[in-house]
């Protein structure tokens, strides 16, 4: 049964124009992350002072940048580096948030309020704030970065989980299986989780937009990952200073952030599109 | 309507419980984190003072910094200190500088809310009309293209859009400054890279809100008794439409203020997001809790303020 389910949400979601869009421009960066190495022409950090700054052409199809490092082998290595770190991020989020708001909505009572009540203060910060924090706690590195944009995307699986796990906890379903004599861990496991799936997924999807912005923006700022890693905003940051003469050091990577950003966006807005009609503008 | 100073103190009796459960609940939010802010130092992992010295500090100086930051005293004696002087505007000394915090980020904290106030400006400027319009002429090709700008807007990274209008205005055309601030022509691209995100984000909500509000009867009521297309959307449906974009708004004004961070660094913009990039390079940690502290603390008020004006516009709430 689960099967079919499955099966329409990806047709429905290839009928959705945006959400088609998005679902193939994800699956292409994805592409990228796992062939990602063997398809770049060159290493990432390969210099050649005898071709520095040189605009895209034959050869170098986005160019190379001030120490003659292929731009195109940088941006395909980046992805796994820019992506990969989202990705760690965002799952880790879900399992963590997921799981408190789960827990919150479930048990109710003080569970509920002590965990509710932190996700409030969490929330009480602007989120690029939060990540800041941490990174001033832990300190300037890729981990740490991970680490931020994880507790920064905390709150939102959190709410959304609290929110799916409340509106279960009074379903005949789930008040059947308890008083069957089930025992919590059964009822939250086949019960609970398979029905807040698909909010879920559309808020991954739309926060993997938001983290990667963020941290790419972290990077940018010489905040996260540290160069020579090709991590796209810290490509950037290094290719500020060359930005009258040689643009292109910035457009590529600042390119992909966006694409992917898109993608993850447009992917879900058309889930949430799919999955929840009642939403559809 | 026929006793309004009557009314008015009915409306006044039903929300001042409502604002003082608000700013109570602010009040404690704050206490929280606050309680974040002081825990930052001593959630450096290792020994504080020697990571925030620097590899090459002398012992002494590790042991005078240990000092100066009360590392040598009980936790919950310092957070006291460290409350008590906050109130009084003391936020104690800048490792680097030795200037008093508060006075590092009064000027700078000026210079990001004359930023963020206009951006938001510009974003609803552009935004609500966009918006508005979208929903009225719903499925046309005007509608379409504001979702396409709208989801590119909300996708772009910042820095990447400063560093392009960069590109083009200043050097490519030479119109307007780089970097700094040092008249109105300074503001124009930092304001318009700073808004675009909230811009799309306040004209897809005003979009989404005015076609729920266009939904509802008395729409349909307004329009039967024989109202031009625009009374109907100005009086009747924008009117409503305001009240949840009224929450948005205020989410995108703490959003700003968060998140010049970015923007100020690619157009080193003095405000506090500069300060504060620049302090935690150099774990110059008073100056970094002071921003934290005083973004937070606007942020919160913000969000006060948001609430006030929710309440005010809609009896639903400050009743329930």
């Amino acid at each position: 049964m689960s099967a079919t389910r499955r099966d329409g949400t990806v047709v429905r979601l290839l009928r959705h124009r945006a959400g088609a869009a998005g679902l193939f421009v994800v699956t292409v960066f994805l592409a990228v992350v796992a062939v990602g190495p063997s398809i770049a022409p060159r290493p990432p950090t390969q210099a050649n002072f005898r071709a520095i700054l040189k605009a895209p052409g034959p050869g170098h199809w986005f160019g190379t940048d001030e120490l003659g490092r292929d731009v195109l082998s940088r941006v395909v290595h980046g992805a796994r580096l820019s992506i990969g770190m989202v990705v760690a991020a965002v799952a880790a989020a879900v399992g963590v948030g997921g799981g408190l708001g789960i827990w919150a909505g479930y048990r109710g009572g003080l569970h509920e309020a002590v965990v509710m009540r932190a996700i409030d203060v969490l929330l009480a910060m602007p989120g690029f704030l939060v990540a800041l924090v941490i990174v001033t706690v832990l300190g300037i590195g890729t981990f740490n970065l991970i680490l931020a944009v994880a507790v920064y995307s905390v709150p939102t699986f959190a709410r959304v989980a609290h929110a799916s796990a409340l509106a279960l906890r009074g379903t005949d379903f789930v008040q059947a299986a308890r008083a069957y004599g089930a025992r919590d861990g059964r009822v939250l496991a086949r019960h609970v989780v398979p029905n807040m799936v698909s909010p879920l997924l559309v808020q991954a999807s739309l926060r993997m937009a938001t983290a990667l912005l963020l941290a790419s923006s972290l990077s940018f700022l010489g905040l996260g990952v540290q160069p020579p890693a090709p991590e796209w905003g810290a490509m950037l940051a290094n290719g500020r200073s060359y930005l009258s003469t040689s643009p292109h050091v910035v457009l590529f990577p600042g390119l992909c952030i966006m694409l992917a950003t898109l993608g993850f966006n447009l992917l879900g807005d058309g889930l949430r599109d799919v999955l929840d009609p009642r939403q559809v503008t | 309507m026929t006793d309004a100073p009557r009314s008015l103190s009915v409306l006044w009796r039903v929300m001042l419980p409502y604002l003082a459960r608000r700013a109570a609940a602010l009040g404690l939010v704050l206490l929280a984190v606050s309680v974040i802010i002081f825990a930052m130092l001593r959630l450096i992992p290792g020994d504080p003072a020697a990571v925030l010295a620097g590899v090459d500090a002398r012992p002494e100086e590790v042991e005078r910094l240990r000092g100066l930051l009360g590392l040598d005293q009980p936790a919950h004696v310092q957070y006291l200190r460290f409350i008590g002087r906050a109130v009084t505007g003391d936020l104690g000394r800048s490792l680097r500088s030795h200037e008093p915090v508060a006075h590092e980020i009064a000027s700078r904290f000026r210079a990001s809310l004359l930023l963020a106030a206009t951006s938001l400006v510009l974003a609803l400027a552009v935004g609500l009309p966009a918006g508005v319009f979208a929903a009225v002429r719903r499925g046309s090709a005007w509608d379409t293209a504001l979702a396409a700008v709208s989801v590119l807007g909300v996708s772009m990274p910042t820095f990447w859009l400063g560093l392009l209008l960069i590109g083009f205005f200043s050097v490519r055309l030479d119109w307007l400054p780089t970097s700094g601030f040092d008249g109105p022509e300074y503001v124009v691209l930092p304001a318009l890279t700073l808004a675009a995100f909230s811009l799309a984000t306040i004209a897809r909500t005003t979009r989404s809100c005015m076609l729920d509000v266009l939904g509802h009867e008395y729409v349909r009521t307004a329009r039967a008794k024989g109202l031009g297309e625009l009374a109907v959307t100005a009086k009747h449906a924008l009117k409503n439409a305001v009240v949840p974009l009224v929450a948005v708004v205020g989410l995108q004004f703490g959003y700003l203020l968060g998140s010049s961070v970015v923007t100020e660094s690619v157009f080193t913009w003095p405000g506090l997001g500069l300060l504060l990039v620049d302090a935690i390079k150099h774990r110059d940690l008073p100056v970094i809790q002071g921003a934290v502290l005083l973004i937070s603390a606007s942020f919160a008020l913000i969000n006060l303020i948001v609430d006030m004006l929710y309440a005010a516009l809609d009896p639903r709430i400050r009743l329930s």
